[in-house]
């Protein structure tokens, strides 16, 4: 019985590593995965505002993860690639250093973060999980994306 | 089944709106003397008609107040009461009104009363002596709309069971001697295949005409083919009704109304009639029609009994149309008045309106959409075959500059598909003006010119604000008061003029008064009162003028209830900026006051100035661009620490370095060699913006920035690029208004830099 409850509850994560950490999100937002190409840089943006690129004649902005969850912030290169999902109804691409592993996580092993007030990252995570021996982090989407607000001050 | 009526209703709100303008219309030729006969009868029709269409949606306040309109013009039009100034004011406050009824009803609102007493009241002053018409003419009808199959009997309303109609009194003495009572009409009418199929129904035709005085109808049936050869859609009945009435051709007319135009309708009267009668037959001895028809038994079944009289059959009570139809004698005394009649219905037929669909708004965004990416595709396309060493020559080559054109028309197409005449917000600027000038007590005529012209729909809406403010403030402000005017030598009636037109790839609309114009003296002492500028400040004349645009500037010197509160022309100005257009004002002393507001035609395209800053490439608006200069040496002068100005013929200008603004680079110092580009403003103040190399200047797909990301200070929007790269598009007014204007880094930052 509790096993099957499991099963039907489990979500489909997309790991990915920044900054040599293990970050996921769940796959129903992610829209698609592309290479990286080089983006046009918005004036007085916040630093972890990459810029914007065009995705197939859309203006897309892309956010540089490491630099936002406040992480050593790598050298792109080719390899990096750009992680399009959709944010409270609007997408925006999330730079990563590689995408890792698609991850089949029953829901009730996913558990909230201990808080911890010294470290700023800790607000970007919604949970944390561990498959293989690895800690998952799992990203909550929506403080990702600077809000109205914070673009406007 | 609630679904299918409300679209109906929506259907009709749709119309109401465009008859609406077409009344505005009527009555605005009515006004400039433009007006000829048919005038008229179009603001009537349209009344007309939105009556009728409100009262089979059982909107009675608005059938209500439409009768009242209408039995006033449909005295204009019987010219029982003439169009005089007064009246036509009148008419104006109705049309408003109406048009207030229509939006009122359509978003379920209730009107407030007030007002539209006085109007009611007013109106039915005007006709008086008028004869009441039944409204209950206009309650909503049971349309059956199944259209009545002439077969089967059921279908067919029975004419003999008509309540309304008098008793069919065939005793009509018109005959003899060619009677020529003045009340005796004989209203030939034919239905067209399209009068049934529109669901029209003859029966409350001559219902109606039944109200009018005694009626006599006779059915014709002579083109009525055998049962067999019978096809049930086919209009075949014609009707002659002889018409007791003392009335007139207009009023019976108006029966017609809904069917103009589907049906031949000729109206004479009696005595007309009788004369040509006459001489067809060469015997008037009319009485003939007494013959009592009533013999051709209903539920007949034999063929056509040939009848020797060739008289149009009159209808007795007892006999159901349907059977006399199938039986009617072929006739050919009546095919002359027949044919006669189309010629006089299709005078009065209007012009046929151009075809139109309408289209979902959203549609044609995600058509203009696709074909911005279509052109980027395009130029990209264009930039791989350049890149890929194909020869100019080559036939690919001359190809992909076909693509480009046909690209280029398409674009140029859809964006007219968006495009939208300014009439209907001209018409708004009608009523502000009228209500305007009836709340400050001057009398004010508007003069509208250019209103074909055609602008981005998103630009018509947005408008419509900023020029009701400045409308207002035309009446309010610029006009003087009519004593001012005739003490001037003016007409006392002030003129505001509102026109649209082209010019040189944009719109510009003009909005002007033939009032005192600025009184600059006054301007200057109230901004120096509010202390906008100080007190010692020497401003040319339209430096004066462009004091009106500053926040918190009101001139009036009594605050009115409809202007002069503090908030006004900055706010147009900031509205028509970010339309991307500009203001600019005109004044002459004495002679009045024009803003002119100058708009880009589209709000999807923009000509641009394709300039690079250290790694980045940004579009700069080309109609912000005045001058593009390379600078030397001597040009550049430090002014404050960490600022430097420009020399611009006898004018310093200030410098901002673009890359600095953008937060790309630091200040380069030293500015010699470099290009600048001369930004104007609305003011006419111009700066001088420092930029790394000129690549382009071309036409650019805007996108919108502020739904993916949101405002980026100093930038309007994005756009993308031959190559495929997003390049951003300059909003120069804002970043001149937001720049820090460090174009050195002062010496006491380089000390601590060295420290």
């Amino acid at each position: 019985m509790s096993t099957e409850k499991q099963k039907s509850a489990a979500v489909e994560l997309l790991s990915f590593r920044v900054g040599e950490q293990e970050y996921s999100v769940d796959i129903m937002s992610v829209r698609e995965i592309r290479g990286w190409t080089r983006a046009t840089t918005l004036p007085h943006s916040p630093a972890y505002v990459r810029g914007v690129i065009n995705l197939r004649g859309t203006v897309l902005p892309v956010i540089d993860l490491a630099t936002r969850l406040g992480l050593p912030r790598g050298q792109v290169t080719d390899r990096n690639v750009i992680i399009v999902v959709d944010i409270a109804g609007r997408t925006v691409g999330l730079l990563v250093e590689a995408v890792s592993d698609i991850l089949t996580v029953p829901q009730d092993d996913l558990a909230p973060p201990p808080s911890l007030a010294a470290d700023e990252a800790q607000t970007f995570i919604k949970a944390l999980t561990i498959v293989d021996g690895r800690m998952i982090r799992v990203l909550d989407l929506s403080s990702v994306m600077p809000t109205a607000a914070t673009i406007a001050a | 089944m609630a679904d299918p009526m409300e679209e109906i209703r929506a259907s009709f709100f749709i119309e109401c709106e465009e008859l609406l303008e077409a009344m505005q219309d009527g009555l605005q030729m009515l006004e400039d003397g433009a007006a000829d006969g048919e005038t008229i009868n179009v603001v009537f029709r349209a009344v007309h008609s939105i009556k009728g269409g409100a009262g089979a949606f059982g909107l009675d306040a608005l059938v209500a107040f439409a009768h009242t309109f209408e039995t006033a013009l449909d005295g204009v039009r019987s010219g029982r009461i003439d169009v005089d100034g007064d009246r036509l004011k009148l008419f104006f406050r109705c049309g408003d009104l109406l048009a207030d009824h229509v939006r009122a009803t359509r978003d379920g609102e209730t009107l407030e009363t007030a007002a539209h007493e006085q109007v009611v009241e007013a109106l039915e002053a005007l006709g008086g002596d008028l004869e009441e018409e039944e409204i209950g003419d206009f309650q909503p009808m049971a349309m059956s709309l199944d259209l009545p199959g002439l077969g089967s009997d059921g279908d067919l309303p029975d004419l003999g069971s008509l309540g309304g109609l008098p008793d069919l009194d065939f005793g009509m003495d018109f005959g003899e001697g060619g009677a020529t009572a003045s009340g005796a009409w004989l209203i030939r009418f034919a239905p067209k295949d399209e009068l049934y199929s529109t669901g029209n129904e003859p029966l409350y035709l001559l219902r109606a005409l039944a109200d009018l005085g005694e009626v006599e109808v006779t059915a014709d049936t002579d083109r009525v083919p055998d049962l067999d050869a019978l096809d049930p859609a086919a209009a075949c009945i014609s009707w002659t009704i002889l018409l007791t009435a003392d009335t007139d051709e207009a009023t019976i007319r108006e029966v017609f109304d809904f069917v103009d135009g589907l049906c031949e309708l000729s109206i004479k009267t009696a005595a007309d009639d009788a004369q040509s009668n006459a001489d067809a037959l060469g015997e008037a001895d009319l009485p003939l029609l007494d013959l009592p028809v009533a013999e051709v038994e209903p539920e007949h079944d034999a063929p056509a009994a040939p009848t020797p009289e060739p008289e149009p059959v009159a209808v007795p009570e007892s006999v159901a149309v349907p059977v006399a139809v199938a039986l009617a004698p072929p006739s050919t005394a009546t095919r002359p008045a027949l044919t006669a009649a189309p010629s006089a219905a299709s005078d009065r037929k209007p012009t046929a309106p151009h075809a139109t669909v309408r289209v979902d708004l959203e549609r044609i965004d995600r058509l203009v959409n696709l074909v911005g990416e279509l052109v980027i595709n395009q130029a990209m396309l264009s930039q791989s075959v350049r890149e890929a060493g194909v020869p100019q020559t080559s036939p690919a080559s001359s190809r992909l500059d076909e693509f480009l054109q046909l690209t280029r028309d398409i674009q140029e197409c859809v964006m007219m598909i968006r495009a939208q005449p300014v009439k209907s917000l001209f018409q708004r600027m009608g009523r502000i003006v009228r209500e305007a000038a009836a709340a400050v007590g001057k009398d004010v005529r508007l003069h509208t010119d250019g209103e074909a012209t055609e602008i981005d729909k998103t630009v018509v809406e947005l408008l419509a604000e900023p020029l009701m403010h400045m409308i207002r403030n035309a009446v309010d402000h610029g006009l003087e008061k009519t004593e001012a005017r005739i003490a001037a030598g003016k007409s006392p009636e002030g003129l505001v003029t509102l026109s649209a037109g082209h010019r040189s790839g944009r719109v510009v609309i003009e909005i002007g008064d033939d009032g005192a114009g600025i009184n600059r003296a006054r301007v200057l002492k109230k901004a120096i009162e509010k202390k906008l500028i100080p007190a010692d400040a020497q401003l040319t004349e339209s430096e004066i003028d462009n004091l009106l645009f500053m926040p918190g500037f009101s001139t009036a010197a009594e605050v009115t209830s409809i202007s002069g509160r503090g908030v006004g022309m900055d706010v147009v100005r900031t509205a028509i900026v970010s339309l991307g257009g500009r203001i600019s004002i005109t004044s002459r002393e004495g002679a009045g006051t024009t803003f002119s507001i100058s708009l880009p035609l589209t709000l999807a395209v923009l000509d641009g100035m394709v300039v690079r800053v250290e790694e980045e490439t940004l579009v700069i608006p080309l109609a912000a661009i005045v001058e593009t200069l390379t600078l030397n040496s001597t040009d550049v002068r430090t002014l404050g620490p960490e600022t430097q100005v420009v020399r611009v013929r006898d004018a310093f200008l200030p410098l901002l370095d673009l890359g600095t603004e953008l937060g790309y680079r630091t200040p380069r110092g030293d500015y010699s060699g470099a290009i600048v580009l001369l930004i104007t403003q609305e003011d006419n103040s111009r700066t001088a913006l420092v930029v790394d190399a000129i690549e382009d200047q071309r036409q650019v797909v805007i996108k919108g920035l502020h739904d993916s990301y949101g405002h980026v200070p100093g930038v309007a929007a994005a756009t993308i690029l031959g190559d495929g790269q997003i390049a951003l598009i300059l909003d120069p007014i804002d970043l001149i208004a937001n720049a820090s204007g460090r174009s050195r880094i002062s010496t006491r930052a380089e000390l601590a830099l060295a420290g």
